[in-house]
């Protein structure tokens, strides 16, 4: 294991401290240095981070490959502007709830289902799953707006920030900070997640399903529960996406988005515990730069993504920490 | 009754193309092992070939002639598909699944853009062909000829496929190596050979299958997402892998499709998608799939 990897999956604190600390006060100061956009811009970053970190659950500690996240992140969105359209509500807090509830009754539903297989079958079973609230999110235009979505203006934070006067203010900056306070909760809470036994047990699964067994790791129910996480961490980035993006379509229930997600997640290196939170922001950026300088952003994409697939399968965090493993090991 | 015979004869159409693009795509499942997911834009490229290929003639051609172009589609799909494989697709073969899923992901978008960038953002028709062919009357309803001509060429490929996969030596080496690939290759089959031949014969099938879908419906950019969907459903219900299965999925999805347009609108697509899940549930391998 790399060197970054290993420094991250040690529990050693002051290690830790070290990688950490300085990418916290980076986080904290940015919305005062940056633009508005590029504050605005990070927060969308942060905010497919929880949904990647979620997603990894799944690939790189369980070992299944869900080609259907796209449905958990539209159900949390799409619960927080059906909550704005029938109920009026506009608190953040109530919307996660929500959100939380909602994702939760999902992931239970579609777990029992995918669970039972693994490998191309669970990908396929996902795929269609997430493919179902799909059709109904673009069919059912009365309910959901269908291919027009559904708008969602800015919610009221903690009942008393609320977006008066300029809204891009608001967000790059009081939303700005709501988020990151739950990107911390969640990358802490997925931390103890895959650090206690429950975590270590699903790596057992990944590695060798019949030996987990062996050892008496109860493997379907496991996994169950490691879906139901990972959907629900997926969830509640799709509601704290909305508010940003002030719109929500069926785009982001297609398969396709769903393919984004995985891709984020190898980006970063989905062995690493930092992978799939270092692979969305980087993707956000790359997108960003891919759609702000030409119509072809799918091909600039589609090559990055078969070039890294070809030749940096660990991803990014991997090989960074292989380059400074030998990097060490030079200066040593 | 003759209203019921419409329906069929339109479910029958789409089965013929949703056969031609799922086949291919169980075709190169069954042997290498690949979920290919760029199969659907090697389909849309299929459609805008043939659609290029008939607009550069001059008006007023004879209509056998451009019959005789209909097939550009699919020989420039199998063109693509045998540069693809051993390039892109051969260092894969060792990979986790992930890799493969991914690396075809990656070709889907680059192929969408690479038409996006050659043949422009709109949709590009080829309707002198569909309306050459006329149409008779079925009960007192127009019902256009070459809708027909589509389902027979959906027949003959079905039964050609059938035949070169069961009565020639290729589809010997075909099965053996879709069986077992080691035997087979100690046996002294040449296995990149067979790899890049059943995956050209799959882009043939799907570029087949968007070939004759553009004098009807044009070809636009997004048809291969839409389509690569579709076919998931139809070999998820035949089974992964399997000839027959395909067939057999895109029958029922053809029959649903069109029951569902006609009954129920608004869930025909959650249907569909809910019972590939039902089958994958039930029988994981699909009706027609052995299991692994």
């Amino acid at each position: 294991m790399s060197t970054l990897a290993v420094a991250l999956e040690a529990r050693s604190p002051a290690k830790l401290l070290v990688w950490v600390a300085p990418i916290v006060v980076v986080l904290l100061v940015y919305p005062w240095v940056a633009t508005q956009y590029q504050a605005m811009l990070l927060a969308y970053g942060l905010v497919m981070a929880i949904a990647a970190l979620g997603f990894n659950l799944l690939l790189g500690y369980t070992g299944l490959l869900s080609f259907g996240h796209a449905a958990f992140f539209g159900v949390g969105a799409y619960t927080v502007a059906l909550m704005v359209k029938y109920l009026k509500v506009s608190s953040m807090e109530l919307f996660l709830a929500g959100a939380i509830v909602a994702s939760v009754l999902v992931a239970a539903l579609f777990g029992v289902v995918c669970v039972r297989y693994t490998r191309i079958f669970f990908s396929i079973l996902t795929l269609a799953l997430s493919q179902v609230l799909w059709s109904l999110a673009f069919k059912f235009f009365w309910v959901t707006g269908g291919t027009d979505g559904l708008r969602v203006p800015t919610p009221a934070l903690l009942g008393f920030a609320t977006a008066k006067g300029d809204k891009m203010d608001f967000l790059s900056h009081t939303y700005y900070y709501y988020i990151l306070v739950i990107f911390f909760a969640c990358v802490a809470l997925m931390w103890v997640i895959v650090n206690s036994p429950f975590g270590k047990a699903l790596q057992s699964i990944r590695d060798s399903e019949t030996r987990a067994e062996f050892v008496g790791v109860q493997v379907w129910h496991h996994r169950w529960v490691a879906f139901l996480v990972s959907g629900v961490f997926t969830g509640i980035a799709g509601a704290l996406w909305v508010p940003l993006n002030g719109l929500i379509t069926p785009d982001n229930l297609l398969w396709t988005f769903s393919g984004k997600i995985v891709f984020m997640t190898v980006l970063g290196g989905f062995r690493a515990f930092a992978g799939p939170i270092v692979g969305a922001v980087l993707y956000n950026y790359l997108e960003a730069a891919a759609v702000g300088n030409t119509v072809y952003w799918q091909f600039v994409l589609g090559t990055v993504l078969v070039v890294l697939v070809l030749s940096l399968p660990t991803g990014v965090v991997g090989t960074a920490g292989r380059l400074l493993e030998r990097w060490r090991g030079r200066t040593a | 009754m003759d209203f019921f015979f419409i329906h069929l004869l339109n479910a029958l159409l789409s089965a013929a193309t949703l056969f031609l693009i799922a086949g291919g795509l169980s075709l190169i499942y069954g042997v290498m092992r690949i979920v290919n997911l760029a199969h659907g834009n090697i389909y849309a490229f299929g459609a805008y070939v043939t659609a290029w290929a008939l607009g550069r003639l001059v008006a007023g051609t004879p209509t056998p002639v451009l019959y005789l172009v209909l097939p550009a589609g699919a020989v420039g799909a199998a063109l693509l598909g045998s540069v693809l494989e051993p390039t892109l697709l051969r260092p894969f073969y060792k990979r986790a699944e992930e890799y493969q899923l991914l690396v075809t992901f990656g070709l889907l978008m680059i192929l969408g853009d690479v038409m996006h960038f050659v043949w422009g953002p709109y949709p590009l028709s080829a309707s002198a062909l569909w309306e050459n062919s006329g149409s008779l009357s079925i009960a007192g309803n127009p019902y256009p000829n070459y809708n027909l001509v589509v389902i027979a060429i959906g027949g003959f490929a079905a039964a050609f496929l059938w035949a070169f996969v069961y009565k020639t030596r290729f589809g010997i080496v075909l099965r053996a190596t879709s069986q077992n690939m080691r035997m087979a290759s100690a046996l002294g089959v040449n296995v990149n050979r067979v790899y890049v031949q059943a995956f050209t014969l799959g882009c043939f099938m799907a570029g087949l299958g968007g070939a004759i879908i553009a004098p009807s419906q044009s070809a636009v950019l997004d048809m291969g997402v839409d389509a690569l969907v579709l076919s998931f459903i139809v070999v998820v219900i035949g089974g992964l892998g399997s000839l027959e299965g395909a067939l057999v999925g895109a029958l029922i999805v053809g029959v649903v499709r069109e029951a569902g347009i006609a009954w129920f609108p608004e869930i025909e697509l959650a249907v569909l998608y809910l019972m590939a899940a039902i089958v994958l549930l039930v029988r994981p391998a699909g009706l027609f799939g052995r299991a692994s």
